[in-house]
């Protein structure tokens, strides 16, 4: 294995640049769930990436751990994009202005 | 030095990444997404963690894209076409993406992680359910709990009916 640990962290470091740009950027609902997906793998990237140079075996228990957590994670989040949805009409999130009701 | 399928899997995981977030499509975005996710899955195999990646492959392609794929298509069609932003906004999240990069990717390049040598030796996944079953085992029954109560608010958010036809008027 020829690539060291610093190409796949600056592989991280750009898709965590891109994710924080569309955070920043978009409006769109699900666009906003792309750039969090995203910037989790980014950090799940560093973890398998420093357990493999260490080496050890819990960066990569760690990782399996944050995949699960971030699976449960999006299908809260698209169920409350669907609410949201059948509610404004919508996936504007400037249009999710109130949240009483 | 990098090898040539590193540098064509960080070309697809990046280029498809900053494709999914400005195809004006939504669906052909959240197909661009699935390949970044593979892109990452390359990186593990790469990174000789193989268990993580069939991990990784099998809930974020299989399970997590298909479930935003279905999303997708629940929405109206004009709303997947739909693109909305303020120009000035999207010059500054560039800006803030650039500023991003190059700050922390200095600070990597500074940092003394240059120096760091590869070991031969590779972890074997049998230590990784070995931990799971020992040392993590209060984590694992946790994140059980998690996964179950995530799936039920999710099923309890998605199906209520009373928000079906109410209709905001601010």
């Amino acid at each position: 294995m020829s690539n060291g640990l610093i190409d796949f962290v600056l592989v991280s470091v750009a898709l965590l640049a891109i994710g924080i740009y569309g955070l920043a950027v978009k409006r769109n609902a699900i666009r906003m769930l792309f750039a969090i997906e995203m910037i989790v793998n980014s950090a799940n990237l560093n973890l398998v990436a420093f357990a493999r140079f260490i080496p050890n075996s819990q960066g990569q228990t760690l990782a399996l751990f944050s995949i699960a957590i971030a699976a449960a994670e999006v299908a809260v989040g698209l169920a409350l994009i669907i609410v949201a949805y059948r509610m404004y009409k919508n996936i504007d999130i400037a249009d999710f202005r109130s949240l009483k009701g | 030095m990098v090898d040539s399928i590193f540098l064509a899997v960080s070309v697809l995981t990046i280029g498809s990444a900053i494709a999914a977030l400005e195809i004006r499509s939504l669906i052909y975005g959240s197909i661009a997404l699935m390949l970044t996710l593979s892109g990452i899955a390359g990186f593990f195999l790469l990174l000789d963690s193989p268990f993580v990646a069939m991990f990784q492959l099998s809930v974020y392609v299989g399970a997590i894209a298909v479930l935003i794929l279905f999303t997708v298509m629940l929405v109206r069609r004009e709303l997947i076409f739909n693109k909305i932003e303020d120009p000035r906004r999207r010059y500054a999240g560039i800006g803030l993406m650039i500023i991003v990069m190059l700050g922390i990717g200095t600070i990597i390049i500074g940092s003394g992680l240059k120096t760091m040598e590869t070991s031969v030796t590779t972890v074997d996944y049998r230590k990784i359910g070995e931990d799971f079953l020992t040392y993590y085992s209060p984590a694992l029954i946790v994140m059980a709990l998690i996964l179950t109560s995530s799936v039920i608010g999710a099923l309890a958010l998605a199906r209520r009916e009373d928000v079906t036809n109410e209709q905001r008027t601010d």
